[in-house]
């Protein structure tokens, strides 16, 4: 078992047909290119005694062939976020030598002389494995192997390695992917960055069902929906900012339709979906199928989606409570369970809101040098909060860390925000506990005008006030230009808390 | 008979099918494609012999293959012309719930 299984099929099944290009060069591989490159660039990394091949670069071909060449070698794949600082990468590069190095030329003289660091440019990598001489012994099969260690975000700390082997990348592959499901004409645009786990899913199960990948290097609407365009993009993964961009410069365009009739599957995950943008982004693609996915790193990938069907039937409905069903995660893969627990381990009535555990062969939950944190059960505790409906659909209420403990009351500031969302003047809003001596923790929220509008911060208090007990009215309100979100559409709750903390005191 | 193990690729003796064991049962078992023992896929054999007539329908790459039991699962790797069995009881194809695409 082994993730080189899933291109060595797709290179035998359809070997001429496109399987990357690169958006923004116009280079691009075959089924039969990327096989013949990834056994060359395998023998190399066999050669080099490297443990573990480190790729710090943009979307580019060398993405997908760092991926199965590393898998054909034997050794981990480690994407690294090139956003973060000299010194952040070379603290993350130190964790993971002897290391073979493929990166960008202008950091090629600085990581190259990191110690145990053989460095190579991403276009020499690339041009080296033209040269098909190679005969690299078979890859593994042992499940058991590690396919990949990905660095998570580290909101809370020092990052931490996530460990993926290949039985559970190969795991949901096989889950959730028909194989050659495909058909010459499917393309699909690949905007998340190398070094998320929705940007790895991306890769295997495009290559399993046969798909041609376009890569986007560097996320904007306007490049986005250029290259949907141009290349009669068929499907796409966004994050909910992204698609919330994509909307503004669609509607700047004063188009009624997005002028994309080729997009027949449009998904999304990777934080909160406001209901304003999916409303929105439903109007202006009449034909799209939208799916949202839920997933983590700990779990290569999706766990829950909410199909099309639910999309449509949601969004038609007229009671308060089937339309809710738009702003769930769906419902659990086959193969995956899901349950809420609360801080007790009990598991919670259906509707009550707890921790999301999950379990399935796709659920890897383990980290490096510290082990699997998965229970005896193999359940693995997400630290996301959320809620579970009657019919098994999954709501999302942020992180369990992001309860606001008041008075020795439990709130959740996604309860909060779903009500101030709903005020005619709001477009975006973070609620967060600020320090507060007479409650322990106060509710605090910082909130973004609609364009054009403006808010009354004792008149929102008083709409929240009218909707929810008096307990969760925030007694601190504050209008920003934006919020604080990362590249990957994660809002960074920490900052607006110590900005709001300052603000309080 | 063997023990299988999840992960390991086998490979047919009388045609060009080759799987990998997805699921496998606690207990030994034989494989058989095409009605003929199969061989760990790393061995150097070229098919030769005869597909048996009642082990004919054939194994299809992507496709995965169950017991009645559903206590083996394989996937099939390289399509071939020899159909599986475990202990002599054919395996039965499985069938995949179409999903939407999330990534």
């Amino acid at each position: 078992m082994n993730v080189m299984m899933l291109l060595e099929m797709a290179s035998a099944a359809f070997p001429e047909r496109p399987a990357f290009t690169d958006g923004s060069t116009g280079a691009s591989f075959t089924y039969q290119q990327l096989f013949d490159a990834a056994r060359q660039r395998a023998d190399s990394i066999r050669n080099s005694g490297a443990e573990r091949l480190v790729k710090l670069d943009v979307s580019n071909l060398g993405t997908p062939l760092s991926l199965f060449a590393s898998a054909w070698a034997g050794v981990p794949y480690v994407p690294l976020n090139y956003r973060l600082t000299d010194g952040e990468i070379q603290a993350l590069l130190a964790r993971v030598t002897p290391a073979y190095l493929v990166t960008e030329d202008s950091r090629l003289s600085a990581l190259g002389a990191v110690a145990d660091v053989q460095a190579v440019s991403t276009g020499s990598f690339l041009d080296d494995a033209q040269h098909t001489n190679a005969t690299a012994e078979p890859w593994a099969m042992d499940p058991e192997e590690i396919a990949v260690l990905l660095f998570t975000s580290g909101t809370t700390g020092e990052p931490k390695a996530a460990v993926l082997r290949h039985k559970h990348l190969v795991s949901y592959i096989l889950g959730s992917v028909e194989f050659a499901g495909a058909t010459e004409e499917d393309v699909a645009l690949v905007c998340v960055p190398p070094y998320h786990i929705a940007g790895i899913a991306a890769i295997m199960s495009s290559v399993y069902s046969g798909r041609h990948v376009v890569q986007l290097p560097n996320f904007s609407a306007e490049a986005w929906i250029d290259l949907a365009r141009k290349h009669k993009v068929s499907t796409a993964f966004v994050v909910p900012t992204m698609l919330a961009r994509i909307v503004e410069s669609l509607e700047a365009e004063g188009a009624e339709d997005a002028g994309l009739p080729h997009l027949a599957s449009l998904s999304y995950g990777g934080g909160k979906m406001p209901l304003s943008v999916i409303e929105k982004a439903m109007t202006l693609f009449p034909n799209t199928d939208f799916s949202n996915a839920y997933g983590l790193t700990e779990t290569s990938s999706t766990i829950c989606v909410l199909g099309p069907e639910e999309h449509r039937t949601a969004a038609a409905a007229t009671s308060e409570q089937e339309r809710r069903r738009l702003v769930s995660v769906g419902q659990p893969l086959p193969g995956v369970e899901i349950e809420i627990r609360d801080e007790d381990g009990q598991q919670v009535p259906a509707g009550e809101r707890g921790e999301i555990y999950v379990r399935g062969e796709q659920v890897s939950g383990e980290y490096e040098g510290r082990g699997s944190v998965t229970d005896s059960e193999g359940w693995f505790p997400t630290r996301d909060a959320g809620s579970m409906d009657a019919d098994g659909y999954l709501f999302l209420e942020g992180r369990a860390d992001d309860v606001i403990v008041r008075g020795g009351e439990n709130l959740s500031p996604g309860e909060i925000e779903d009500v101030m969302l709903t005020h005619p003047a709001v477009v975006d809003v973070a609620v967060v506990g600020v320090p507060s001596e007479q409650w322990g923790e106060a509710v605090a929220a910082a909130v973004v005008a609609k364009a054009g509008t403006t808010i009354d911060t004792a008149e929102l208090q008083d709409y929240v006030k009218e909707r929810l007990r008096s307990s969760r009215v925030p007694e601190l309100v504050q209008v920003w230009s934006e919020l604080p979100y990362n590249e990957t559409g994660k809002l960074l709750r920490r900052v607006v808390r110590t900005d709001l903390a300052a603000a309080q005191s | 008979m063997a023990a299988l193990k999840m992960g390991a690729r086998l490979k047919s003796t009388v045609c060009e099918g080759e799987i990998m064991v997805v699921i496998a049962p606690d207990a030994e078992l034989e494989m058989t494609c095409g009605g003929a023992a199969m061989v760990d896929a790393g061995e150097a054999v070229t098919p030769s012999g005869e597909v048996h007539p009642d082990h004919a329908v054939g194994v299809a790459m992507g496709k995965r293959y169950i017991d009645e039991a559903e206590t083996l699962e394989v996937l099939c790797v390289k399509s071939g012309d020899g159909s599986l069995a475990a202990n002599g009881a054919l395996l039965l194809q499985k069938d995949t719930k179409k999903l939407p695409k999330t990534d």
